[in-house]
């Protein structure tokens, strides 16, 4: 199961695309990768990271309640995702004067009991099943062995729906993230934008970790916009290079880990990992080039 | 340019509101507010905190609903006057982590509420485009922010971010400007500045301008107009009509002392604590401000 590596990378290459489940597991990685790199990139703009760290755990209460009701994991997973969206953004109350802003210490207290308490049910779900998770390790650390055609279709709709979605809303989705409240008082419905984005999220992350796994999600999820967003402050071109930069880390890690003993989920995290320290290195090396600045 | 112009059977007032009273989670906020903006006329709401500035704001923006009275905004009510509104909340300083430039800030203030993938396929969107960025251009120009305009939000002053908002407000070329504490967290001399663009801006764009104030002396000199709430009610009138010992001992029912500095400042003494009004958010963001010297 592990093939050797060759000197001339083109073999290698080759070698690489003769196996049907590599074909799948690229292309599966290549939607997740555009998705995740474009939710992603509103996300860290939105500081929104915990509540999308929160639905990533949702993995767990999701395949295992799923496995209790003899349904498919994926399918469990997409809906204990969205439920925990609907319950995150339904308890961010709003009377009067607007819901409390993102991040705000009453709703980051929120998204953590939702967290623990998605935690509590999926081990409850377990033990009812009397029985031991099916590949637990694969629903937390990823795999790209068994990803099927019918999967990479499931992917792919999820994508295009989420997608586009984002690019209808794209201008005022951004104008909600930086000024909630200018974006309210110009009519736009910014409760449903709020809602909607979460409910995208909560697609992606759920659709990230069926290549990442769902303790890796943010390989994807966060370290590609993040470091776009260190290099560069123009939203469209930041998007662009989310993306480029997702594409990099999930071909290199599938690449590499096809050659290699070790799980995908670890080179795809350390390929997004060094792309963000570099990131982050570069910019700061600009800003000392640049001189002080008058703040 | 405006979608105001085909209705206009020429409103006189920009804003007005008669009889007005607004109740807010079972607590009455004001009642029988009175407010007329002429058009192109700089007129302030002052008094202390907690007497219903900000909320006045919203009513007038249509976003709270009046007990009682009616107010209109050019004529109408002010749900179909948004698009002739230019609205700054209460400035909340930009995280100094967000990455995205003053232009792009201004920009989302033509193209922020525009639904669709942003893409200029024809000529005459790209013309549109051209002639939308040298608007853009045009009010960082007025309010003098060229120098900065291409640097991240977050990394930039209070009154450097405050020019860009007012720009971001302006660039559709409203008919009113409502402005919420524009001058609070500035320090002096960018006060003294901001107010001095703001009659500016009256003037040369022809802009009714109505902006919320606890002080009212960075402003005296460039007024037309004043209304100033206290204990439920409101007064209004020029400067010198308002801010003075016997109006003010009236409106807050306790004997009231205004002073004259000999620099031509005005010293409001003797005026009791605001009542706590919980609920306003905006109303509790100043906490040290008891005695209520208009300094």
């Amino acid at each position: 199961m592990t093939p050797t590596i060759s000197p001339n990378p083109i073999e290698d290459l080759n070698a690489l695309l003769t196996f049907p489940f590599m074909v799948n597991a690229l292309e599966a990685g290549t939607i997740v990768a555009v998705l995740a790199a474009v939710v992603g990139w509103y996300m860290v703009l939105r500081r929104q990271t915990f509540a999308g760290h929160t639905l990533s755990v949702m993995a767990f209460p999701g395949a295992a309640g799923a496995a209790l009701a003899g349904l498919p994991t994926t399918l469990g997973y997409y809906l204990a995702c969205g439920g925990a969206a609907l319950l995150m953004r339904g308890a961010r109350s709003s009377p009067g004067l607007g819901s409390p802003g993102r991040g705000s210490g009453a709703e980051t207290a929120t998204i953590a009991t939702v967290q623990t308490v998605g935690l509590a049910a999926g081990y409850l779900f377990l033990s009812l099943n009397h029985a031991v998770l099916g590949g637990t390790e694969t629903l937390l650390f990823g795999t790209f062995l068994g990803v099927s055609r019918g999967q990479v279709l499931a992917l792919l709709l999820v994508a295009i729906a989420a997608l586009a979605v984002v690019a209808l809303a794209t201008r005022p989705l951004l104008l909600e993230t930086i000024d909630p409240e200018v974006a309210r008082a110009r009519g736009l419905p910014v409760a449903a934008l709020d809602l909607g984005f979460l409910l995208v999220l909560a697609l992606a992350v759920a659709a990230t970790s069926q290549i990442t796994g769902a303790l890796l999600v943010f390989a994807l999820l966060v370290a590609p916009p993040a470091a776009a967003q260190q290099l560069t402050m123009r939203p469209g071109l930041g998007l662009v290079l989310s993306i480029v930069f997702a594409l990099v880390v999930v071909w290199l890690g599938l690449g590499v880990a096809y050659f290699s003993i070790y799980p995908v989920g670890f080179y795809v995290t350390s390929f997004a990992f060094a792309l963000y320290l570099a990131a982050r290195l570069w910019h700061a090396t600009a800003r000392r080039c640049a001189g002080p600045r008058s703040a | 340019m405006t979608t105001t112009e085909p209705s206009t059977t020429e409103a006189t007032t920009a804003a007005e509101l008669t009889n007005a009273s607004v109740r807010l989670g079972g607590k009455r906020v004001f009642s029988d507010v009175g407010l007329t903006v002429g058009r192109g006329q700089f007129v302030a709401v002052l008094g202390p905190n907690g007497a219903g500035k900000s909320t006045l704001m919203r009513a007038i923006l249509g976003l709270l609903p009046l007990e009682s009275g009616e107010v209109t905004v050019l004529g109408r009510p002010p749900a179909q006057a948004r698009a002739a509104i230019g609205y700054l909340p209460q400035r909340h300083a930009f995280d100094s982590s967000t990455r995205i430039r003053g232009i792009d800030l201004v920009r989302l203030g033509i193209d922020g509420t525009r639904w669709g993938v942003p893409v200029a396929l024809t000529g005459a969107a790209r013309e549109r485009r051209r002639a939308e960025s040298g608007r853009v251009g045009e009010v960082i120009e007025t309010v003098g922010a060229t120098g900065y305009a291409h640097r991240a939000i977050g990394e930039l002053s209070g009154g450097e971010q405050q020019r860009l908002l007012i720009a971001q407000a302006l660039v559709r070329s409203p008919q009113l400007l409502i402005l919420d504490e524009p001058l609070d967290s500035l320090d002096l001399p960018n006060q003294a500045s901001v107010a001095a663009l703001l009659r500016r801006i009256c003037s040369s764009e022809g802009v009714s301008v109505l902006l919320v104030a606890h002080d009212a002396n960075p402003l005296l000199g460039y007024l037309d107009h004043v209304i100033y709430m206290a204990g439920g009610r409101a007064t209004s009138g020029s400067v010198d009509e308002v801010i003075t010992s016997a109006k003010l001992s009236e409106l807050y029912g306790t004997p009231i002392e205004v002073l004259r500095t000999a620099d031509g400042r005005l010293v409001v003494v003797g005026q009791p604590e605001a009542p706590h009004y919980h609920g306003a958010r905006h109303e509790h963001d100043h906490p040290h401000d008891h005695d209520h010297v208009h300094d």
